[in-house]
């Protein structure tokens, strides 16, 4: 194959240094363990039943408040059970459950004891206003700003998604997909309300598996 | 040469990084006050710009309703008199950077930007250091095995011919 | 019943694998020719295999066995048979079978063969094969199992391997039906084309490996594996061609290629590959590029296990599916195992892959080769940084961010100039000694005609300065690879006294690897000149028009004649097709008939274009699905994407030029395979 009649000196047989292999090995197993860490997190989109919900702040559409502040941080609420609710103006399923929403809402607002935060994921503001306009919602709403808040909850939000938090900070409940009635809302809010914790953690199944027959 | 081989490659590197932005469509820019922005100016915006829900989807091709509420918001902005920038800022404002069709340059996103020109360039530098050392380590000699590659076709191809014959003994 | 024999078939195959795995091993250790043996027998036995299994599961889908979860994915009553037996590579569970039958396939059509000269490379094959062959079996058997049935218990419905505590079988009364956007034919091949690319490098990597490992590093792995890389290399480009046709025929956005994540993650081994493909030449040639060799199989096989995983025929995979799916770890867990292992070994044979001549000149063909290889590595690069940063930001700040067109573009266009700037000079560069003048004194013929192809071009109305750039490169690397074709049978012309097309018929006929090349580079220039068409002058339109109004679009005019809508109850689509009558300049050129099928097992539409295709360019028409249809107004949206077909025609010449290079030479005693050399090396078992 090769010309015998090549003439130079082949280069003496060594290794590889051992500060290459040092780096090669480095390298490789720093990129492994960055990817790694990377599928991890992206393996449990969505937070867990039982952490604590970091600070956020929310700022909200014109017309709605919380004891008179346009802009509240979530640790503000700190104390009280706080039930955030993400919902678009496009999205179907949630105006199914926007009415009993605001009525529960309605029946809690009184003894302040509980906080009902609307955040609006993904929407354009005027069809947000729009939405909540037309079903006659008073409790404080704002719009999820630059995608954050539902970034700390499901790195994959669909709406609508409730989440009910307990009075110190700490997540309790997941709620995925629309409430079907009042009863639901309040089963869910009313024993963190005494500090025990809420029946069910719901998680739909694959939606692509068909129901008995 | 070895000037030209480094220039060269520094060049290379470099193109790979933060040079040049390609601009394509050229399609009409901001409408004039008071008519309704044509989906073409729309599609201008909404080409450039991706679909906060939807993976990889830009948002003049995305079906979903969503998007189609996108769209229409980007025509009330352009009807308002915003500019090109203002409607992508306010994107982001509203969905976060990943509406963008390449990472903003701030903070920890130089890394998109700045990792693959340094590792090309590591990657040059370690090849230059390694066939520099090899040159260094042969002794020179008359080439035996070189073809004149300007010599007249007929040459050249009877010196290739033997030399497939050579590396079939 | 069924689907548990097909069950227990595959855990079979697993558990015969494995065996040959071990036994291979053992057999190496122990010297015992008889264990190895036994190994490649072993291996042989999962074709047959593995072929009842997808025989199993093709007769489930065909005949609508809906209990069982993946036939009740992919498949529906009203699909025509041809397509439910497609529906095998229809989803992940069968695309992992089909693999590995693939693969079974073509590890026994290489152990079927005689192994007198290279009996110590046999065990490692078979490991390497066996072993890829054992993961992918296991991804079925423990996570994605095709022969899961659904059964109801207090719970709700789920789809189960076993039957659970208080079961009961649930029988759908049909299925969800293949995604529409699956049923087109370029869809149907493509999976396949790819998979037989990916599968077929599995070869020379298990060689590779073997080479490794006996530390018989001369170039006789490469000899070897040299058709197989061919055929793994020509079936991974059709496979990428062929899905950028499916796009631009289904997807409904008048392009081929979105530098999406799947997309890439099928790019970047071809572009492993490709690299692999013209450096191996370097070995056989001049004894160099041993280290690089390694290095490039590799990362190929590396890259073919991420980007099966991340293309599997779901359109809807990108790097978050890949992440959440609960196979995701596993492969990850598998590359990152294969990695560390090949660079283990390849830093322990480091040393015996030394080359056997040097570089001399940094002008030199070999030296050359090695820029190719660094250009190939640099966009790799590019292309899977761009890809993990994603995951990586998302890691480190919590914030999405989305790596787009313009970064690829931007970062890529100019390395692919710069590789056909090769592309051109290469051919012409001599090995060995070389300097800028003799080089010079080589390119500088067909340069000049190449010069005016962009003033022509510019002159036609093509006044993109990037394009006019690429289009001078494209006129280049033709130009080169004509003249030196031209040069070289005017040679032998005069050299053998022939004529002139016999001297070239004979000299193609015995250099069938190099002149199949230059018909591929040719091709390839052709495919450049449609992408850089459509590139650089797509220009584009949308509105919404009534009956008898029109748009206009670069000198074209679409007038919307008529629409109609009806069902066809039996494939269960419900059709809307327009009908657009297209002149340009005045001159009424026919009608087209973009058109919107929906279709009602799996709620989902499909926007077929209009088209009107010439080699100048292609006009593409749109009904867009997400405004109302009717007669008092209809939205279109219409791409005029010049020089486009160019892409596909190169495409074509491509596969000539491959079937030309892959083809045996003529003359047995010109076949690369030297018997003579190598009966002085000795062979280890025997």
């Amino acid at each position: 194959m090769t010309d015998e009649q090549t003439t130079t000196t082949p280069a003496p047989k060594r290794g590889v240094r051992l500060s290459t292999q040092i780096i090669i090995w480095v390298v490789l197993m720093a990129l492994l363990v960055l990817i790694g860490l990377g599928l991890k997190k992206a393996q449990n989109p969505i937070i867990s039943v039982g952490s604590e919900i970091p600070d956020f702040p929310l700022t909200m559409f014109e017309g709605y408040s919380y004891q008179g502040a346009s802009e509240i941080n979530f640790s503000d609420l700190r104390g009280k059970v706080v039930v955030i609710n993400f919902w678009a103006s496009w999205c179907k399923p949630c105006e199914q459950e926007a009415a009993e929403l605001e009525q529960a809402w309605r029946s809690y607002e009184e003894a302040g004891e509980v906080v009902f935060l609307g955040v609006a994921w993904t929407d354009t503001p005027n069809n947000s206003k729009e939405y909540l306009k037309r079903f006659d919602i008073t409790y404080p709403n704002g719009p999820d700003l630059g995608s954050r808040i539902s970034a700390i909850f499901n790195r994959n939000l669909g709406v609508p998604e409730t989440y009910f938090i307990d009075r110190d900070g700490v997540l309790r409940l997941i709620k995925i997909g629309p409430f079907t009635s009042l009863q639901e809302i309040q089963a869910s809010i009313d024993p963190l309300l005494t500090g025990t914790v809420p029946v069910g953690n719901n998680i739909p199944i694959a939606d692509n598996i068909p129901t008995g027959e | 040469m070895k000037r030209l081989f480094w220039i060269t490659a520094f060049l290379l590197v470099l193109s790979t990084s933060l040079i040049f932005t390609q601009d394509r469509l050229a399609v009409a820019t901001a409408s004039a006050q008071g008519s309704t922005p044509t989906d073409d100016e729309v599609n201008a915006i909404a080409k450039q710009l991706y679909c906060p829900v939807c993976e990889n989807t830009p948002l003049d091709v995305c079906p979903t309703q969503a998007c189609k509420e996108w769209r229409e918001e980007i025509r009330g902005m352009l009807a308002d008199g915003k500019s090109e920038a203002e409607i992508k800022q306010h994107f982001v404002d509203y969905y976060g950077a990943r509406v963008l069709a390449e990472p903003p340059r701030t903070g920890f996103n130089w890394l998109v930007y700045v990792v693959p020109p340094v590792a090309i360039a590591a990657g040059i530098f370690v090849l230059f250091r390694a066939l520099r050392a090899w040159s260094q380590a042969s002794t020179p000699e008359a080439g035996t095995d070189e073809v004149d590659a300007s010599s007249p076709p007929d040459d050249e191809y009877i010196a290739r011919m033997e030399e497939e014959l050579k590396k079939r003994n | 019943m069924l689907a548990d024999f097909g069950f227990g078939v595959l855990i079979v195959t697993f558990l015969v694998a494995l065996y040959s795995v071990i036994a291979a091993i053992l057999g190496e250790r122990k010297q015992s020719a008889q264990m190895v043996e036994s190994a490649r027998r072993a291996q042989l036995l999962t074709f047959p295999l593995l072929s009842l299994t997808a025989g199993v599961l093709i007769y489930l889908l065909v005949n609508n066995q809906f209990d069982v979860s993946f036939v009740y994915e992919v498949t529906s009553r009203s699909m025509p048979t041809y397509l439910k037996i497609t529906a095998w590579w229809g989803g992940q569970a069968g695309s992992l079978l089909f693999w590995a039958w693939l693969l079974s396939a073509f590890t026994s059509a290489v152990t079927l063969r005689k192994w007198e000269r290279d009996r110590e490379f046999l065990p490692w094959v078979i490991v390497v094969s066996s072993i890829t062959l054992a993961f992918f079996l296991s991804m079925n058997i423990f996570f994605e199992n095709p022969f899961a049935r659904f059964y109801q218990i207090a719970g709700g419905v789920d789809a189960y391997t076993f039957k659970p505590a208080g079961g009961v079988l649930v029988t759908p009364q049909d299925g969800n039906g293949l995604n529409p956007l699956l049923r087109h034919p370029g869809m149907i091949i493509h999976p396949p084309m790819l998979y037989l690319g990916f599968v077929s490098f599995v070869i020379p990597f298990a060689f590779a490996i073997a080479a490794l490992v006996t530390g018989r590093t001369d170039d006789r792995w490469t000899r070897l594996t040299r058709r197989w890389t061919l055929w793994a290399w020509l079936f991974l480009s059709l496979g990428l061609v062929l899905g950028g046709r499916w796009a631009y025929d289904v997807l409904g956005w008048g392009g081929y290629w979105g530098w999406d994540p799947v997309e890439i993650a099928a790019f970047m081994p071809w572009l492993a590959g490709t690299a692999f493909l013209h450096s191996v030449m370097i070995q056989e040639h001049k004894g160099l590029l041993k280290h690089w060799n390694m290095i490039l199989i590799m990362l190929t096989y590396a890259l073919v296990i991420f980007g099966t995983f991340l293309t599997r025929s779901g359109v809807l995979s990108s790097v978050h599916a890949f992440a959440q799916s609960a196979i995701g770890p596993m492969f990850f867990g598998f590359i990152g195992a294969t990695f560390i292992t090949s660079v283990a070994l390849l830093i322990w044979r480091w040393p015996e892959l030394q080359s056997e001549t040097e570089m001399k000149s940094m002008l030199s063909r070999e030296a050359f080769f090695l820029l190719n290889n660094l250009l190939f590595l640099s966009v790799l690069v590019v292309c899977f940084w761009g890809v993990i940063f994603p995951l990586v930001s998302e890691l480190f700040t919590g914030q999405k961010v989305t790596v787009g067109p313009p970064f690829y573009e931007r970062a890529n266009g100019p390395l692919f100039g710069a590789m056909m700037a090769l592309m051109g000079i290469a051919p012409l560069s001599a090995w060995g000694k070389s300097t800028i003048t003799t080089l010079g004194r080589a390119i500088w013929k067909p340069t000049i005609p190449a010069l005016f192809v962009p003033v022509l071009a510019y002159l036609a109305g093509y006044k993109q300065p990037v394009a006019l750039v690429g289009f001078f490169l494209v006129a280049f690397v033709i130009f080169v690879t004509l003249y030196d074709t031209f040069r070289s049978a005017r040679a032998r012309q005069r050299a053998q006294k022939e004529d002139f097309f016999t001297a070239l018929a004979r000299l193609a006929g015995r250099n069938r690897r190099r002149y199949g090349g230059y018909i591929i580079h040719i091709s390839m220039m052709l495919m450049a000149i449609g992408i850089l068409g459509i590139e650089a002058f797509q220009t584009e339109t949308q509105g919404t028009i009534a009956q008898g109004q029109a748009l206009q679009l670069d000198g074209y005019t679409i007038q919307y004649n008529e629409v109609a809508s009806w069902d066809d109850p039996g494939a269960g689509v419900n059709y809307t097709r327009a009908v657009v009558d297209v002149s340009k300049d005045g001159k009424y050129l026919g009608q087209l008939y973009p058109r919107i099928d929906f279709y009602f097992d799996s709620q989902q539409t499909m926007t077929i274009p209009g088209l009107r295709s010439t080699l100048q360019d292609d006009l593409y028409i749109l009904l867009v699905d997400w405004q109302p249809v009717s007669a008092g107004g209809a939205t279109f949206k219409v791409y005029h994407n010049p020089l486009v077909n160019w892409l596909w025609v190169g495409a074509l010449i491509f596969i000539t030029g491959m079937l030309f290079a892959a083809w045996p030479d003529k003359d047995p005693s010109l076949r690369p395979v030297r018997a003579s050399k190598h009966a002085v090396e000795p062979s280890a078992a025997d």
